[in-house]
């Protein structure tokens, strides 16, 4: 099956510090769902900036879609990062700018019109139940809400990757469940879905998603087949 | 080709409120009211030092040291030279008036020997030496001089005062340029998160930079509009206190073709701060991933 990406003993390193990822061997399948786990400074956060191409690797090849892009020019770079959505942890939304507008910006940094905007962003937002906050800024939305503007603006146009860091750590059981429902629902429409989670309740909720476990930088399964989650012990949440 | 300055409303919201308080209109305006004043400066002393070369360009002056005793059959002889097209003799009272500036009242002692001048014109074929000898026989000590010569040094002057108003002008270009590049390097600090999030969903760096050039464009098109209508008043002030020296230079003042550079100006100030912002964004911009 054709991989979304695939990483070539890739390692990463800040500046002149120890590297924070080693020897990253693996491929993800096209049309996957994948859950990445690890305690807190595994690297899982450098591990997504490298797959949504915020981050060149300080060693190693990484492939997108297809295409080698370990030293791809500056300019290459855009036209890929229009096919990945992006949840990130802290939102990254754009504080003066209205909820609306938020959620508008990848159809609009890809040229589509305000006629083309304004139905797909009504019903997005309706979707993560925010139409009534359309012209709300970020500020003066909740945690919760906030999360649901950013998960919103990174499936807006239908990405074909779509990575999201911790995205159902501020919503509550109710709303985790119907944003999961939406990733899934993307998944079953083609696109491959990577989320780091510490949720093993949300890995076994979602059937034949596969695990990616990173431990001090390195993926615990070093031969790179990963394996679908664990069941979790009874009373484990 | 200009689509960037006709940004739509979404993209006009990207940067938000605190750029509309951008100290970019204002160095620009202090800039092109510097610029305007000094390029119309040079431009007036351009247009001063034309008139006066061309008024002397064919003038002489008869000078006769020991005074005028025969100053009628001297101004004959003059007038009646071939190429002489008008003459003049300087009255002594005149001369002594002048003197007067310099000496006080003791110009007008009758001890005080005031030398006869007689200017005169001359077409391209006259014949200078036969003028002088012809002087000459009548007042032995008469000599011709050329205004062109004792005027070369104001001359020379003004074209000097000329190329340091060009140069003044270029300096000051670039002093808006660097201000427009820390403005802009200023405004991509204060905006770079909005900037980091636009890349992360895929906004090329043409894209970015187009918000600031535009907003830059609109700042130093209202900073070089407004510096020139300052300028303006001031020039306007100035033209009738100016009347004395249009008088001396035969009312030199500024053409249409002067205005018309002068007009230029400020546009090719926001010309000049709209590109080089844009090259100062799009480097900042590529030593980002």
């Amino acid at each position: 099956m054709a991989a979304v990406a695939e990483f070539d003993s890739v390692g990463l390193r800040y500046g002149t510090g120890a590297e924070v990822l080693r020897d990253l061997d693996f491929r993800l399948r096209t049309g996957a769902f994948y859950f990445l786990t690890g305690p807190s400074g595994a690297g899982k956060t450098s591990f997504l900036k490298l797959l949504y191409l915020a981050q060149r690797p300080t060693r190693g090849r990484i492939s997108l879609f297809g295409e080698e892009l370990t030293e791809a020019p500056r300019d290459a770079l855009p036209p890929f990062r229009r096919r990945i959505g992006v949840v990130f942890q802290d939102f990254r939304l754009i504080r003066h700018m209205s909820t609306f507008d938020n959620v508008a910006l990848p159809l609009r940094i890809a040229g589509a019109s305000d006629e083309d905007v304004e139905g797909p962003v009504r019903e997005m937002l309706a979707w993560v139940g925010l139409a009534d906050r359309a012209s709300a800024r970020p500020p003066t939305l909740s945690g919760g809400e906030q999360q649901r503007v950013a998960i919103a603006r990174a499936v807006i146009n239908r990405p074909e990757l779509l990575v999201a860091d911790e995205p159902t750590g501020n919503v509550d059981a109710e709303m985790a469940n119907r944003l999961m429902g939406l990733f899934t629902a993307l998944n079953r429409l083609g696109t491959t879905v990577v989320v780091a989670t510490h949720d093993v309740g949300l890995i076994n909720a979602t059937p034949g998603a596969q695990m990616i476990r990173l431990e001090t930088g390195t993926l615990v399964d070093p031969t790179g087949s990963l394996r679908n989650p664990p069941r979790p012990a009874k009373g484990q949440t | 080709m200009l689509g960037w300055l006709f940004a739509a409303p979404a993209d006009r919201r990207l940067l938000g409120a605190s750029s509309r308080r951008s100290p970019t209109p204002w160095l620009v305006a202090i800039m092109s009211f510097s610029i305007l004043l000094i390029a119309a400066t040079g431009l007036a002393l351009a247009n001063t030092a034309g008139v006066l070369a061309h008024a002397i360009q064919s003038r002489y002056a008869l000078e006769v040291p020991g005074g005028g005793s025969n100053l009628d059959a001297l101004l004959t002889a003059v007038r009646n030279s071939p190429g002489v097209t008008s003459s003049e003799a300087v009255p002594e009272s005149e001369m002594r008036r002048t003197l007067e500036k310099w000496l006080g009242p003791s110009a007008q002692s009758s001890e005080l020997p005031v030398p006869a001048l007689i200017n005169f014109d001359v077409t391209g074929g006259a014949n200078l030496n036969a003028i002088e000898q012809r002087a000459q026989a009548i007042a032995p000590g008469a000599r011709i001089a050329s205004h062109r010569d004792s005027l070369a040094p104001l001359l020379d002057s003004l074209t000097l005062l000329q190329w340091v108003s060009f140069g003044l002008v270029i300096l000051l270009s670039a002093a808006a340029a660097a201000a427009v590049v820390l403005a802009a390097r200023g405004a991509l600090d204060t905006h770079r998160f909005t900037i980091e999030v636009m890349h992360g969903i895929g906004a090329t760096d043409l894209q970015v930079t187009h918000l600031f050039q535009r907003k830059i464009a609109i700042d130093s098109l209202i900073g070089s509009v407004g510096g020139a209508i300052a300028a303006a008043a001031v020039l306007l002030l100035l033209t009738s206190g100016a009347s004395f020296a249009g008088e001396m230079t035969g009312g030199a003042s500024l053409g249409a073709r002067d205005l018309v550079i002068l007009a230029l100006l400020p546009l090719a100030l926001t010309v000049l701060a709209t590109w080089v912002a844009r090259m100062a964004v799009l480097r900042a911009l590529r030593e980002a991933l």
